[in-house]
């Protein structure tokens, strides 16, 4: 099976992913650049962290009309596989595959530092190495993580289990403390109904080698890699 | 004969009930100014978009188009356009 990561003129946490996937799972991964129309021979996209078009208008709105999104619209709704860290979050949500829509942090500070987050949903392809209520520690690095929903799409998403990480404590629990950005909910990531395409605004690939001290976000890549070769068999 | 243009102004807002961070913290600037009769403070964006070669009814129908898809995220924006002639 082969991942792309997505470039987009602006991305910084492309090569990050690519590492991860290459040297510490030994996958077949490939740099897909925004101005390809094609995704063949790609079983997962990831879009990934950075500051694609410089943020410019809003956060990820001048990515989702990149000639790439096309193919990862429709790869998307065939059921493949769409990582969205960060940046990628604000891209799945400015092109609608996912609900709601990302503000500046409250505090009006860019955030980089660890946070607590739970598994809110452990039966989805990227969580399935873990257990729901689950903490992970993994770092955020943004000023636009703000999550923003009205109370029906927020309904709709609790509804549907589509929720997957909320910012918590080191002991996984909800609090305004725990909470860096001001997220409606606490939200940390989300997922479609198909489950297929999710979005997180934590960097599971700063946290996924030995050597950096954090192994958690490996559990994020290794559900994946589950997943597909589940699919494959 | 010169092609007319038109330039289109959108006004961009955030919606009710969206928080404004931005907002907040130009409020309690202005509030430590003295300005203390100050119930909010809304920051949005404007864009304009020259036109030419178009009537003023295609250049509403192409803006409308424009904010939908692209100058405006309609979950947490409103806008509204005005044109103007612009020689």
């Amino acid at each position: 099976m082969t991942f792309g990561v997505v470039v987009f003129p602006g991305s910084n946490c492309d090569h990050d992913c690519y590492d991860v996937l290459k040297r510490v799972f030994a996958q077949q991964v490939e740099f897909v650049w925004h101005k390809d129309t094609l995704l063949d021979g790609i079983d997962a996209v990831i879009l990934p962290g950075g500051f694609s078009y410089g943020d410019y208008l809003r956060t990820g709105a001048i990515a989702q009309c990149s000639p790439i999104m096309g193919a990862v619209a429709s790869f998307a709704e065939r059921g493949g596989l769409v990582l969205g860290i960060c940046n990628g979050f604000q891209i799945l949500l400015e092109m609608g595959l996912l609900p709601g829509a990302m503000v500046r942090n409250t505090s009006l500070h860019f955030i980089c530092r660890d946070v607590h987050i739970r598994i809110e949903n452990s039966e989805t392809p990227f969580t399935n190495r873990c257990e729901t209520g689950q903490v992970l520690t993994i770092p955020i690095a943004h000023g636009e993580g703000n999550y923003f929903a009205d109370d029906a799409t927020l309904a709709s998403l609790n509804a549907h289990r589509q929720v997957v990480f909320r910012y918590t404590s080191s002991q996984g629990e909800l609090g305004s403390k725990s909470n860096p950005n001001g997220s409606c909910e606490h939200i940390a990531g989300i997922c479609n109904r198909q489950r297929n395409v999710i979005g997180m605004m934590p960097h599971p690939e700063r946290c996924a080698d030995a050597t950096l001290g954090n192994r958690d976000g490996q559990l994020l890549f290794a559900s994946m890699i589950d997943a597909l070769t589940a699919r494959c068999v | 004969m010169s092609e007319v243009s038109i330039t289109a102004r959108v006004y961009i807002t955030l919606k009710t009930g969206v928080v404004d961070p931005q907002g907040s913290a130009i409020e309690q600037a202005l509030k430590s100014l003295g300005f203390d009769a100050i119930d909010g403070v809304r920051v949005g964006r404007t864009i304009e978009v020259d036109f030419v070669g178009r009537t003023k009814d295609e250049v509403a129908k192409d803006i409308f188009a424009m904010c939908e898809r692209l100058l405006a995220n309609p979950v947490i924006e409103n806008y509204r356009v005005e044109t103007i002639p612009s020689s």
